[in-house]
């Protein structure tokens, strides 16, 4: 499978209300996501220095297929919990609980702050936060719509950078 | 498709016939059938390789029959390919979310009508424009039908007959709707409420991506006695829609994949892709599934049927005083990702199945006891979608699609081009124009929607379909071209 386009290098503007927390955890990798060529769906690879960080990038590179985040004001925060029985579930469920949301609530998101990650004998679990507001059509231009996430060539890996996850969503 | 790519996947296939290719078993392994492709060598350089590796991992589940099958617009999906068919033996067997798909019943219907293309082409900007306007379409798009929780329900388990019982369509559609838009054994106790919030506001709203709603007309008659059969004659309009379960379904299919997910470790079925999590058939949790599925194709039924209602209500308000009766009668409507309890003939013995057919249409033969009374000696209808600029076929069922395919045919165009690619290489607004320039309109939400859907993007559908009838699975009736399109 071949990269074919990277997009938006880390910048500290993308979450202006996170700064300090990210300067304390800046990412010597130069992408945050990179999307990789699939015939019907959307396939991506997001990075993170911590999982908790890939875990955030994933969620962007999942809503940044339907949007260009930088239209998303940070209005409104959602807390989103979730365990499951290992990592690829635990993925699988917060892709597919922030297209509930987004759904249901009709709310988009453009940042996300997911405060840990928890590996146990228990399984998995997640504490985290999106941001956005809701709907607006007149400014938010929506492209191609994910439908769900998949389990298809999911992959959450460590890496000698940090973490790396795999993921196609259905388009 | 780069040179390499194409050598390898004729490096990997045993030539059956001019549309039959043979994954062999030990392409992977596990496999306990071969896989079988139905495309001609001119569609076969276009097939991914990762596509045979998902057509040969289906072909490793539990009780798969015959062939792990993919129609001639197969393409690279996730779990199973779109294309991909498979029948589970009832008792040994398994059943899988995988292989149904998000989108359950994700489908399509035709309507036909009296009117020619000269009647409708010099009101045709107008009639776009109030369909775009009755029939909500895209993301964040929401139905001015609302139901009930009980009215949900009901839909769920009665599917189309509750349209029909609240005023959306005719007794006559009933008939003509693929399980009579009312497939047996919904549950609705297996539907999560997170399904119905999503369910409950979206009834008679098209979505996004592929699915659209097209005005059509025929442009040529293969078969003249079929299309008669069918009320369709040359120069005719029909419109065509297409869509599926929306958000309600890929809850479903959501929820579930999670239970089967673990319910495969607990059964030790090892599954070299976890997108194929399944269960034994006749375990509570693959019958949990079944159940909730069998509840998001009901809805499906009812969501098109509902779309067709409002636009049968604006080809009315456009024409009716001009025309009378416009004859807006249902020619069919098929399901593309479902998962049904069948009998097959199978070495020699009738058996019985779970056939899974994702992005594949059900193809029944003449006499068969499913279809309805007007077409029994006909066979089924298979309505065959090209994509925005290029036709679309209506083929009927022909008597050895059984024995071929589990009664089997493709469902659409099948993509070649990425959606992020084909937003690279092209930009809606040329398309909108290049189509315009043909007599074709489109309406969308957003150009770069257009560009996604682009006729570039799709294999030939005449080509896909040529297949089809050339093996005999169905014979072609009629080619629709279009006029209009409203997309998400």
């Amino acid at each position: 499978m071949e990269a074919t386009q990277s997009v938006n290098s880390f910048q500290d503007t993308y979450y202006p209300h996170k700064q300090n927390q990210l300067r304390s955890k800046v990412s010597l990798m130069d992408e945050r996501f990179e999307y990789l060529e699939h015939t019907a769906d959307a396939k991506f690879r997001a990075y993170g220095k911590t999982l908790e960080e890939a875990f955030e990038n994933a969620a962007f590179a999942m809503f940044n297929v339907m949007i260009d985040t930088d239209s998303v004001e940070n209005k409104v925060s959602q807390e989103i919990e979730l365990s499951s029985e290992d990592i690829e579930a635990l993925l699988f469920n917060w892709l597919s609980e922030l297209l509930f949301v987004f759904e249901v609530e009709t709310m988009v998101f453009g940042n996300f702050i997911v405060d840990r990650v928890e590996e146990d004998n228990n399984g998995c679990r997640i504490y985290a936060k999106a941001i956005g507001e809701e709907i607006d059509l007149s400014r938010h231009k929506f492209d191609t719509e994910v439908k769900a996430a998949t389990y298809n060539d999911m992959k959450v890996e460590k890496t000698p950078q940090g973490w790396m996850i795999q993921a196609t969503v259905d388009t | 498709m780069s040179d390499e790519n194409e050598t390898s996947v004729f490096d990997v296939l045993k030539r059956i016939s001019d549309n039959e290719w043979e994954v062999p078993v030990g392409f992977k392994p596990g496999m306990n059938v071969p896989g079988r492709i139905f495309v001609s060598e001119s569609l076969l350089r276009m097939l991914e390789m990762e596509t045979l590796g998902q057509v040969a991992n289906v072909a490793t589940l539990p009780g798969i029959q015959k062939y792990s099958m993919a129609m001639p617009d197969a393409h690279l999906g996730y779990g199973f390919s779109i294309g991909g068919v498979a029948a589970f033996d009832k008792e040994t067997g398994i059943i899988s979310p995988g292989g149904v798909g998000f989108d359950i019943n994700c489908g399509v219907r035709l309507i036909r009508s009296n009117l020619s293309e000269q009647d409708v082409r010099s009101k045709l900007s107008e009639l776009l424009d109030d369909l775009f306007k009755a029939i909500p379409t895209g993301v964040g798009s929401k139905s001015r039908l609302r139901v009930t929780d009980a009215e949900l329900e009901d839909i769920f388990v009665h599917g189309v007959q509750w349209a029909v019982e609240n005023g959306y369509g005719v007794e006559a559609d009933i008939a003509h709707c693929e399980s009579k838009g009312q497939m047996p054994g919904a549950d609705p106790s297996k539907v999560s409420a997170k399904a119905r919030k999503r369910g409950r506001p979206q009834i008679g709203t098209l979505g996004s991506g592929n699915h659209f709603l097209e005005v059509q007309y025929i442009d040529k008659i293969y078969d003249e006695e079929a299309a008669a059969a069918m009320g369709l004659k040359e120069g005719q309009v029909t419109f065509m829609v297409h869509c599926g379960s929306r958000g309600a379904g890929h809850q479903i299919c959501t929820d579930h994949l999670q239970i089967l997910t673990s319910a495969s470790k607990k059964y030790n079925i090892s599954l070299p892709d976890r997108q194929l999590a399944c269960a034994p058939a006749q375990s509570q949790e693959a019958q949990d599934y079944f159940k909730a599925m069998v509840c998001a194709a009901n809805y499906a039924w009812v969501n098109r049927h509902v779309i067709m209602h409002w636009a049968r209500e604006v080809f009315e308000s456009h024409f009716a005083d001009d025309f009378g009766d416009l004859g807006l009668d249902l020619v069919y409507d098929v399901a593309h990702n479902i998962a049904k309890l069948e009998e097959h003939e199978i070495n020699g013995k009738n058996t019985e199945v779970y056939v899974h057919r994702k992005g594949a249409t059900r193809a029944f033969p003449p006499g068969h006891p499913d279809l309805p009374d007007d077409y029994l000696d006909l066979g089924q209808p298979v309505l065959i979608p090209g994509s925005m600029g290029t036709p679309s076929y209506v083929l009927c069922s022909t008597k050895d699609s059984m024995e071929i395919s589990f009664g089997s045919a493709c469902h659409g165009a099948g993509r070649v081009m990425s959606r992020k690619h084909a937003k690279r290489e092209l930009r809606g607004e040329d398309i909108r124009d290049e189509l315009s320039s043909r007599g074709i309109q489109v309406r969308a939400t957003q150009p770069s929607l257009i560009a996604e859907e682009a006729p570039a993007v799709y294999k030939s559908s005449s080509e896909v379909v040529d297949v089809v009838h050339d093996l005999g699975i169905a014979r072609k009736v009629a080619r629709l071209l279009p006029m209009g399109v409203i997309k998400g």
